[in-house]
């Protein structure tokens, strides 16, 4: 995004504005079938960790408002239509994000489990997978972080349904809470404020773009 | 009540019933066929009055080629419990039901009819609980095999 300096105009793609606004407003569909529902969707939902922060504090109880979808917990055999079914019910543009090892790999029930699904990504496309047994609610808000990235810099109206790979999301060792808090912090700071100093200046003096 | 007496008047009522020793609450063995009456006089007879049926499950001990089900019983009214289980053989997996004696025993004989495969004569609807209706096999017995299953890596 880029601002005109010292007027009242910003200058932006169509592409720019409305990747912001995607990534700013997901919605979660509330959908727990184990433990990582108690972090994931309860714990950073609440107060201490609130989701509410990063515009993603809506979580609906149906599909067809909701464009995130956690699949926070295990999927068996019988769940794996209707998680299916719930991804085909979303609007345009969805996202999924699997949270902890059942969801990204059948987890301790792999092996000799006559019911686990061995990930959700056998039943529906994921985009960032969240590791942890399960996640805790930072490692789900680093998730969080890292799908806005993915939409900010993804999908074009162009060219919809061109995505980027999918990524892991792994918290970087030795990171703490508070790092975690900080970058979110500066992020925020970055998309809402508008800098009319003098780094565009240089850059349109420089002949050259942001982008 | 102790659980000497207990298992005294249990052996009074059923006189083939083994009491076992090393539970954690009073228990006893007794044959299959003895299975309705002896139940009906456990809810029935008044120094018992077993009146719910806490659990009711099996287990699969595949060398000695037999299922054991084992039921655990409460009185609301005099506040004991007791354990009673019985051995059915792996090959022919039949018993009788409970249900009409407990009607909670329709639900928990569903399920381990669903997992164990255990046959239970006068239940009234015994069907599939928790996998497919067309799910071949009952998963929970320990030579149970599919080809959706991964085995550990070597």
């Amino acid at each position: 995004m880029d601002h005109v300096p010292g007027g009242s105009f910003c200058v932006t793609s169509v592409d720019g504005i409305i990747n912001w606004a995607h990534a700013n407003s997901l919605w979660p569909l509330t959908f727990g079938t184990a433990c990582c529902a108690i972090e994931v969707m309860m714990a950073a939902g609440a107060s201490r960790h609130d989701l509410a922060r990063f515009g993603a504090e809506v979580a609906r109880p149906s599909p067809r408002q909701a464009d995130l979808l956690v699949v926070a917990g295990t999927v068996v055999k019988r769940l794996a239509p209707r998680l299916r079914t719930l991804y085909e019910q979303m609007a345009e543009p969805r996202y999924v994000i699997a949270t902890g090892s059942c969801a990204i790999s059948g987890g301790p029930f792999m092996y000799n489990s006559y019911s686990t699904v061995r990930g959700a990504d056998q039943i529906i496309p994921v985009d960032v997978y969240v590791p942890g047994c399960p996640p805790r609610p930072e490692a789900f808000l680093y998730g969080l972080l890292t799908l806005q990235k993915l939409i900010k810099e993804g999908e074009s109206i162009r060219r919809p349904y061109v995505r980027r790979k999918p990524v892991l999301s792994v918290l970087p060792a030795g990171m703490t809470a508070d790092q975690i808090r900080s970058e979110l912090a500066a992020l925020l700071t970055r998309d809402s404020t508008v800098d009319l100093s003098g780094e565009y200046v240089q850059n349109v003096q420089a002949g050259g773009s942001k982008q | 009540m102790t659980g000497e007496d207990l298992v005294s008047v249990i052996m009074s009522i059923e006189a083939r019933a083994k009491p076992r020793e090393k539970c954690a609450m009073p228990s006893a063995m007794i044959p299959v066929d003895a299975l309705p009456g002896f139940m009906r006089s456990m809810r029935d007879d008044p120094r018992l009055s077993f009146d719910m049926l806490c659990t009711h499950t099996a287990v699969d001990w595949l060398g000695e080629n037999r299922f054991e089900l084992v039921y655990v019983l409460y009185s609301t009214k005099h506040r004991h419990y007791v354990t009673v289980s019985t051995s059915i053989p792996r090959d022919k997996p039949e018993a009788s039901s409970v249900s009409s004696i407990w009607r909670i025993a329709e639900w928990q004989e569903r399920e381990v009819y669903d997992l164990m495969g255990v046959l239970y004569s006068g239940h009234p609807d015994l069907r599939r609980m928790f996998l497919e209706d067309d799910w071949v096999g009952f998963p929970l017995r320990k030579d149970y095999k599919d080809t959706f299953m991964l085995g550990l890596p070597e």
